[in-house]
């Protein structure tokens, strides 16, 4: 690199310093479990949600299965030994009965917390119209709009509350999508899970609002391990989004969460997820392990799940958010843009498993690395012996900024059924001198340059967003790649 | 001649790229409302000059100075040369995929005006400008909705980077080579778009290795540049001169 372009890169290095801007703590009381866990821990979990036995046996089952399993190491990330002794596996703010019953119960200073968030609970100041759910370290705090969405039919509450009022739904379909025995940290979610949004969309009703759960870790030294169960029934359709957050500290924090989307015939489900946890600093001290288990299944015909992740958080980050299309002529989407800066360490992508015929998925990943970061993306796409005339289309692009980085690309193909047809498409490129340059020479600043080519270089991913999270993860992207040029 | 100063005076500029110079000393003076033409054979810096006057980073001035509006040009950042009123047409512009031209050309056009203390632009009257100047460009109303250069023809890049110095009005034009690679038409398209800006107030100077840009825009000036010097300069008649002669005669008369 020539001395000018050296100084150009310091220059717009010098230009930023705005960080993470969602790292504060808020002083609240809390209801914390000590750090340790067996079979009592996870009994007494359950004895606080107030659950029906065949949870716990569940759980239970789901611990001891976890116990004789190991911690994977397959993944391309290093990875600090976790003690997983050490970590609480409860904690809730402490109110005074089990949990607000309604937004004039929630703590004040909680509200103030989702308020610098940018999440406002309050009905009034609604965001486009847009349901939230909100869960701070272990419990979900404040379901709005619950009353129009019930006039719909919808059911959209808290994890913990579902299980009280829809047993027979949480019964039928909770680990029939990610089994208790599927991977460990989905194990471990499934012994510990505290809670968690849960979604039904009866027969044939389109929800008449996007619906929305915003995760915080505050507690110190507490994991935090939701658990998402969305149901679409025939022709129903819902579009959910996911924003997260964590305060700054310097010791690493577990979330483990699992995801389960269920889609009946003709249904369609879009999930949204903006994530924002705390991504270490910048010598990589600290940060959220980001172990996510998140998985749909088109269970029924011309049924469909789009994923549309932005992940810009975390120290780690380990998600496939996959689908498995089993309906014939269903449809499964990922679309993705992870970002590594500093020394964050993401491995990430989806598999698509073709069971029916005819169907059809398509993957667009783009992968951004500054600083010390790697980025992988590692997908799977498999067409069973079942579907015949199936179709993917995969397309894998990574950007780099400076010379530190790195971006790994791991596809697996396997193609069982000589009719299907699968297709992929890689790029990995450079911040072009030459693009900062042409923006500049036409009076653009640098910190707008940069974020104009990077946000041109996910547009096929932000523009499956909804309309108003488009912004914001723009924004978000500009804020996570600072300093980062090269 | 008045006595104004020149809109740009370039005296003894020497610079290098990646160690090795390239401009030995060259001297140019543009004063407002003129158009000069530099022309010269491959290699004698003429790419170099517009990379240098623009700020592109990896161009090293190594001796001499330019002024521009009596400031010093070089003490600025490129940034600030495009919203001082300088503007580079590339000759080779670049894909930025997924960046919308209208987009850019906004984004390109508020940075100007707020450096003027400008409000932002009016959408309604951004879009009617730019229809008006794309109309001038015989572009393609598809145009406004696709990425800046992505997927354009050599053509269409050199007329794209015209339509931006219509829409953003820069007191300085340098354009690179802006006629090469371009068939008759798009030659005389690009030209009609180039004359449509000329005024008083307005200076523009022409890198161009052939004579051929100059039928249809008209010089009034015309400087040789052979080795990194301005060797001979001259009316319009020079480079008719040059046309008929070469290069080898005016490299001969400066070796």
């Amino acid at each position: 690199m020539s001395e000018s372009a050296k100084q150009t890169n310091s220059e717009l290095q010098a230009l930023l310093g705005r960080g993470y801007q969602h790292g504060f703590v808020t002083e609240i009381d809390s209801d914390t479990v000590p750090p340790g866990l067996d079979e009592d821990v996870v009994r007494l979990i359950s004895r606080k949600k107030g659950e029906p036995q065949f949870l716990t046996d569940w759980r239970l089952k789901a611990l001891r299965h976890w116990f004789s399993m190991a911690e994977p190491h397959w993944a391309h990330l290093k990875v600090a030994p976790i003690d997983y002794q050490a970590i609480s596996y409860y904690s809730a703010p402490k109110t005074k009965k089990d949990g607000p019953k309604s937004l004039a119960d929630v703590d004040p200073k909680l509200l103030e917390t989702y308020d610098k968030l940018g999440v406002p609970l309050h009905e009034r100041a609604r965001l486009a119209g847009v349901a939230v759910d909100a869960v701070f370290d272990s419990v979900s705090v404040a379901t709005t709009f619950k009353e129009r969405l019930a006039a719909a039919g919808v059911v959209f509450c808290p994890f913990s509350e579902a299980v009280r009022t829809h047993p027979q739904l949480i019964e039928q379909y909770l680990g029939s999508v990610v089994p208790y025995t599927d991977n460990y940290f989905a194990t471990l979610n499934s012994a510990v899970f505290s809670d968690g949004s849960f979604v039904y969309v009866p027969k044939g009703v389109r929800c008449p609002m996007e619906l929305s759960t915003y995760f915080r870790i505050n507690a110190l030294n507490t994991g935090q391990f939701e658990r998402t169960l969305i149901i679409a029934d025939v022709g129903s359709h819902v579009s959910y989004l996911e924003g997260c957050s964590a305060p700054a500290r310097d010791e690493n924090q577990l979330h483990a969460a699992v995801v389960e989307l269920i889609a009946l015939d003709n249904a369609y489900i879009k999930y949204s997820t903006v994530q924002n946890w705390f991504p270490g600093d910048a010598e990589g001290k600290g940060g959220i392990y980001n172990f996510v288990t998140k998985r749909g299944e088109c269970r029924g015909r011309a049924a469909h799940i789009s994923w549309t992740q932005v992940e810009t958080g975390s120290a780690i980050t380990w998600k496939y958010p996959s689908c498995v299309l089993r309906g014939e002529g269903s449809i499964g989407e990922f679309y993705s843009v992870a970002t590594v800066n500093n020394y964050q360490q993401a491995d990430t992508g989806t598999k698509m498993i073709h069971i029916g015929a005819d169907t059809r998925s398509t993957i667009v990943s783009k992968g951004i690395s500054a600083g010390h970061g790697q980025n992988t993306y590692r997908g799977l796409v498999k067409m069973l012996p079942s579907a015949h005339g199936a179709r993917n289309f995969t397309q894998c692009d990574s950007l780099l900024m400076g010379g530190k980085c790195g971006a790994h690309t791991f596809p697996y193909v396997e193609v069982k059924n000589p009719s299907a047809t699968v297709e992929h498409e890689a790029s990995t490129s450079k911040i072009s001198e030459e693009q900062l340059f042409y923006l500049l020479a036409r009076g653009i600043a640098q910190e707008d340059a940069v974020n104009m080519i990077v946000s041109g270089f996910c547009k096929s991913v932000f523009k499956e967003l909804p309309m108003e999270f488009a912004v914001e993860a723009q924004n978000l992207l500009a804020v996570s790649l600072e300093g980062a040029v090269g | 001649m008045s006595s104004e100063p020149a809109l740009l005076e370039i005296e003894g500029l020497q610079a290098s790229v990646d160690g090795k110079q390239i401009l030995n000393g060259l001297s140019l003076s543009v004063r407002r409302g003129e158009v000069h033409a530099i022309m010269g054979p491959n290699g004698s810096g003429k790419s170099t000059l517009a990379s240098v006057l623009a700020g592109r980073p990896g161009y090293e001035v190594t001796a001499g100075s330019v002024r521009y509006e009596g400031r010093d040009l070089l003490a600025l950042a490129p940034e600030e040369r495009a919203r001082a009123g300088l503007f580079l047409g590339f000759q080779y512009p670049v894909e930025i995929p997924g960046v919308n031209n209208v987009y850019l050309l906004k984004a390109a056009l508020n940075a100007a005006r707020k450096a003027r203390g400008l409000p932002e632009v009016d959408a309604f009257e951004f879009l009617t400008l730019v229809r008006e100047k794309m109309k001038l460009m015989r572009m393609e109303d598809s145009f406004l909705s696709r990425g800046v250069n992505e997927g354009f023809s050599g053509g269409e890049k050199k007329r794209n980077e015209i339509l931006q110095m219509l829409v953003l009005e820069p007191t300085l034009a340098i354009l690179d080579e802006t006629d090469s690679g371009l068939d008759i038409d798009a030659l005389k398209v690009v030209a009609g778009g180039v004359n449509s800006l000329r005024s008083k107030e307005r200076s523009l100077v022409l890198v161009t290795h052939y004579q051929r840009l100059l039928e249809y825009i008209e010089p009034d000036r015309v400087h040789v540049l052979v080795r990194g010097r301005i060797v001979r300069s001259g009316d319009k008649s020079l480079a008719l001169e040059l046309e008929r002669r070469g290069y080898d005669w005016v490299a001969g008369e400066a070796a």
